[in-house]
C-alpha cells in the first residue's frame, strides 16, 4: 500500500516533523530554510527582515474567543514575533468553497481588519480562489507576514544553552479546548475561550528586560509537548520540566481528564516559551507578568547537557517522565 | 480537582504504601486509561520494590479482533458505505493479505471511513446522507456501549434507515475472569476501571473475592485515585481480607448507572466473543438483539472472509493477559513504534505499549 498523507501529518507531531524533515526541505533545502525557526530571517543591506506564512484551518470558523480571520492574523503575526521582529506587512490568501454565505465571508474580513489593527500590520495584498462545493470546509486563510528585526537581536531556535531558564508566558490548553468544545458529539460545555492573540507587544516588553534571551516559540499545535521537542533538538539540548509549575486553568484541565488528553499537548494562539539566561531569568519573569498577556507567566524548568533532544518532567506526585511528541492527532479515550 | 494532584498529599499515599507493604504483591490494572496515568506521572518508580503493576486487556481498541477488524475493512469498501469509528482504529494493523489491512489503508484505497468522537455523529452523518449507508464500528466496553445503544434507539425513533452497528463491544468482568482462569500471571489485586464501574457498579467486582479470594479496588484516573487503589489493594493483600474497595467515588457507586445498563440490555445482548490475545471468551461481547436486526451490520452485509493472522513477530497477546512488559517484546521501540506500529499495543493511546514508549516507562532513558 503506498504511503498518503494523513489527518495526522498536519497535527503537529512527530509525523509532521517527519514530513517536513524528510520530503519538504531536501529538493528546497537552502540556508533559509534549514533555519527551521517560526519566520525566516532575510538580510537586505544592514536591516534584517523576518518572513513566514502560515494557512488557517480551523473548524468551526468561529469559536469562543475568536474566529478564522482573527486567527489568521495573530498567527502569522506570531511567528513573526517569534524570531524578534516588528510585525509590519502581511497578504492574505482566501480559498473559498461554493455556497459559503457571503455574510460569514464578510464577517471573517472584519475580524481579520479588528484583528490587523490590534496588531498595528496592514493587510497590503490579497488573493481569492473559489473550489467546488464539498472541496473545502467553508473557508481556508493563507497568511504571509513580513517584519523588521531591530538590530541586536539574536534569537532562534537553535540558541538554546545549557542552564538557561525555561519561561511561559501562561496557562495552557485554552486555545485547544475551546476549539473542541464546540464540535459536536463531545458532550461538555466550557466557559473556556481560545487565549488568540498577538504576542510580539509581550515579546517586546520581554526583550527589553532580558535581551540576551535565546529562544521564543508559541506552542500551537502540538503544544508544549511538540514545541519543547523541536527546540530539545534544534538546540542540542535536554529539558527538563517541573509539571506542577506548568500554569493550567481547572476548566482545561477537566477537559483534559475527561477525554484522556494531556494538557502539555494542546493547542495555544496566544502563549510563548522563552529560554532564558538563568541571570536573566527573573527580570524576564517580572516584565512577563507586567503585561497584560503574561499575567501568570511561570519558570517551568532548565536546559541540561544531560539526555540531549530528550524532554524529561518531574511529575507533580514526584514522579519522572519523557514528555514525547504527540504523535498525531488528539483522540478522545474510549476505555 | 488539583487536590487529586496534591504532591503532599501523593507523599504521605506513598509513604503509606511503603511502610504497609511488607509481602512482594502483583498488581494488574484492568484499563489502558490506568495504564496511561500511571506510566504518565512515573508511579512505577515511586513504589516500593514489592510493589509490582502489570498491565491489563483493557484498550478496546487493541483486544479488537483481527477477524472484526478484517470485516471491518472489507465493509469499509462495499459500495454506497461510509465507515464510522473511534479514532484509534483506524490505524489499528489487521491480518496483511491481497487487500488493505487497516481501515486507514481502506481509506486510501478510496473508501470513506470516517473518524468519529461518539455514536451521535455517526447518526448525524446518516441524517446528512440519505442516499449512502452509514455503518458505525462499535467498539469498546461497558463505556461506551451504551451510548451505542442510544444511538440505535434514537434511530429506530426517527425511523433512520440507513444507519448501522458493527458491534464488538466487550464485558470487562469476563476477560478479569479468563486471566484468572487461565493462571498464566499470580495476581494478588487488581485495579477495577474507573470508567467501566461507573456502569456496572461496583458489585460487578464482587466475584474476584467471593470465587477467586482477590481484592479488587475501583479507582479513578487521576494519580491519588491510584494511589489510593494500590494502597487499598496492599492493605488487603498484607490482612488477607480481599474486598472490593470503591475508591472513586465521585463517580461510582455500588449499582452503577441503572438509565446506561437499561438502554444496553434493551439494544444488546451477551454473545462470546473473540478478544485479541485471549480468542474466544464465554459471554464476553454484546451483539444486537433479533429485534433490532435492521441495525445490525453483521446481518445485513455479510462478508465472507479467509482466517486473520496475527503480525509476525507481535507479543501483543502476551502484554494485553499481562504476562509480558511491553518492553519485554522483542519488537518494543526498534520495529515497532508509535508511528509504526506492528501490534494494536503500540497504535492505541490506551494500549500498553504506546504508553510504555511514549512516557519512558520503566525509566527506558536510563536505559
Amino acid at each position: 500500500m503506498e504511503e498518503v498523507i494523513r489527518l495526522a501529518h498536519g497535527a503537529g507531531g512527530r509525523m509532521m516533523a517527519e514530513l517536513i524533515r524528510d520530503l519538504f526541505v531536501p529538493p528546497l533545502d537552502n540556508s533559509y530554510l534549514r533555519q527551521m525557526a517560526d519566520a525566516a530571517l532575510l538580510e537586505l543591506g544592514d536591516a534584517r527582515l523576518a518572513i513566514s506564512t502560515d494557512s488557517f484551518v480551523v473548524r468551526p470558523l468561529f469559536f469562543p474567543g475568536g474566529d478564522i480571520g482573527s486567527l489568521a492574523v495573530y498567527g502569522t503575526v506570531n511567528d513573526l514575533a517569534m524570531v524578534g521582529a516588528r510585525p509590519l506587512w502581511l497578504t492574505a490568501g482566501f480559498i473559498l468553497e461554493e455556497g459559503l454565505e457571503l455574510e460569514v465571508l464578510a464577517q471573517v474580513v472584519r475580524s481579520m481588519a479588528g484583528a490587523a489593527r490590534t496588531a498595528g500590520v496592514l493587510v497590503v495584498a490579497g488573493d481569492t480562489k473559489v473550489v467546488e462545493r464539498g472541496h473545502g470546509d467553508g473557508l481556508y486563510i493563507n497568511t504571509t507576514g513580513v517584519g523588521v528585526v531591530p538590530a541586536g537581536v539574536e534569537i532562534g531556535p537553535e540558541h538554546g544553552r545549557p542552564g538557561d531558564v525555561v519561561l511561559l508566558s501562561g496557562t495552557i490548553g485554552d486555545h485547544g479546548i475551546a476549539v473542541l468544545s464546540q464540535r459536536e458529539g463531545l458532550g461538555f460545555e466550557t466557559a473556556l475561550r481560545s487565549d488568540s492573540a498577538p504576542l510580539h507587544g509581550l515579546v517586546e516588553t520581554l526583550l527589553r528586560a532580558a535581551p540576551h534571551t535565546h529562544t521564543l516559540r508559541d506552542p500551537t499545535r502540538g503544544g508544549l509537548a511538540a514545541v519543547l521537542n523541536e527546540l530539545a533538538a534544534a538546540s542540542g539540548v535536554g529539558i527538563e520540566l517541573d509539571e506542577a509549575a506548568i500554569p493550567v486553568r481547572p476548566a482545561v484541565r477537566a477537559a483534559c481528564e475527561m477525554l484522556g488528553f494531556d494538557p502539555l499537548d494542546v493547542a495555544n494562539e496566544g502563549k510563548l516559551v522563552a529560554f532564558v539566561p538563568e541571570e536573566e531569568a527573573e527580570p524576564a519573569l517580572e516584565a512577563l507578568r507586567s503585561h497584560p498577556l503574561g499575567g501568570d507567566a511561570a519558570r517551568i524548568g532548565f536546559l541540561t547537557d544531560e539526555h540531549p533532544g530528550l524532554v524529561l518532567a518531574r511529575t507533580p506526585i514526584g514522579g519522572r517522565r519523557v514528555v514525547d511528541m504527540p504523535p498525531g492527532e488528539l483522540l478522545p479515550r474510549i476505555c | 480537582m488539583f487536590s487529586f494532584r496534591s504532591p503532599d498529599l501523593a507523599r504521605r499515599l506513598l509513604e503509606t504504601i511503603r511502610a504497609r507493604s511488607t509481602r512482594p504483591v502483583r498488581l494488574m490494572e484492568f484499563c489502558g486509561g490506568h495504564t496511561h496515568a500511571i506510566l504518565r506521572y512515573g508511579i512505577p518508580a515511586l513504589l516500593p520494590p514489592t510493589v509490582e503493576l502489570r498491565s491489563g486487556p483493557g484498550c478496546p481498541v487493541c483486544v479488537t479482533s483481527a477477524e472484526d477488524l478484517g470485516q471491518a475493512v472489507a465493509l469499509a469498501l462495499l459500495p454506497d458505505i461510509i465507515l464510522t469509528t473511534f479514532g484509534d482504529m483506524v490505524r489499528v494493523p489487521g491480518s496483511r493479505g491481497t487487500g488493505p489491512a487497516s481501515l486507514a489503508e481502506a481509506k486510501a484505497a478510496g473508501a470513506d471511513v470516517r473518524v468519529v468522537y461518539s455514536p451521535l455523529d455517526a447518526l448525524h452523518i446518516a441524517r446528512q446522507n440519505p442516499s449512502r449507508k452509514v455503518i458505525f464500528l462499535g467498539v469498546g466496553f461497558e463505556t461506551t456501549a451504551p451510548m451505542v445503544a442510544s444511538a440505535v434507539l434514537v434511530a429506530e425513533a426517527e425511523g433512520l434507515e440507513n444507519f448501522y452497528v458493527y458491534s464488538t463491544h466487550k464485558l470487562t468482568p469476563p476477560a478479569t475472569r479468563a486471566i484468572l482462569e487461565a493462571g498464566e500471571v499470580a495476581l494478588d489485586g487488581i485495579i477495577g476501571p474507573g470508567h467501566v464501574t461507573t456502569v456496572i457498579g461496583a458489585n460487578a467486582w464482587r466475584f474476584l473475592p467471593e470465587k477467586y479470594g482477590i481484592p479488587c479496588a475501583v479507582a479513578g484516573f487521576e494519580p491519588l485515585d491510584v494511589l489510593q487503589a494500590i494502597l487499598a489493594l496492599v492493605e488487603m493483600a498484607e490482612e488477607r481480607r480481599p474486598a472490593v474497595v470503591n475508591a472513586y467515588r465521585r463517580s461510582v457507586t455500588e449499582e452503577g448507572n441503572r438509565p446506561a445498563q437499561e438502554a444496553m440490555a434493551r439494544v444488546f445482548r451477551v454473545v462470546e466473543a473473540s478478544w485479541r490475545g485471549f480468542g474466544p471468551i464465554p459471554e464476553s461481547g454484546l451483539d444486537l438483539r433479533p429485534e433490532y436486526a435492521r441495525f445490525d451490520a453483521r446481518r445485513t452485509f455479510p462478508v465472507e472472509m479467509p482466517p486473520a493472522r496475527e503480525p509476525p513477530g507481535c507479543r501483543c497477546g502476551e502484554v494485553l493477559r499481562g504476562v509480558l512488559f511491553p518492553d519485554e517484546c522483542p519488537l518494543f521501540g526498534r520495529a515497532c513504534t508509535p508511528l509504526n506500529p506492528v501490534g494494536p499495543c503500540m497504535v492505541s493511546a490506551e494500549g500498553a505499549c504506546a504508553a510504555y514508549y511514549r512516557f519512558g516507562g520503566r525509566e527506558r532513558w536510563k536505559k
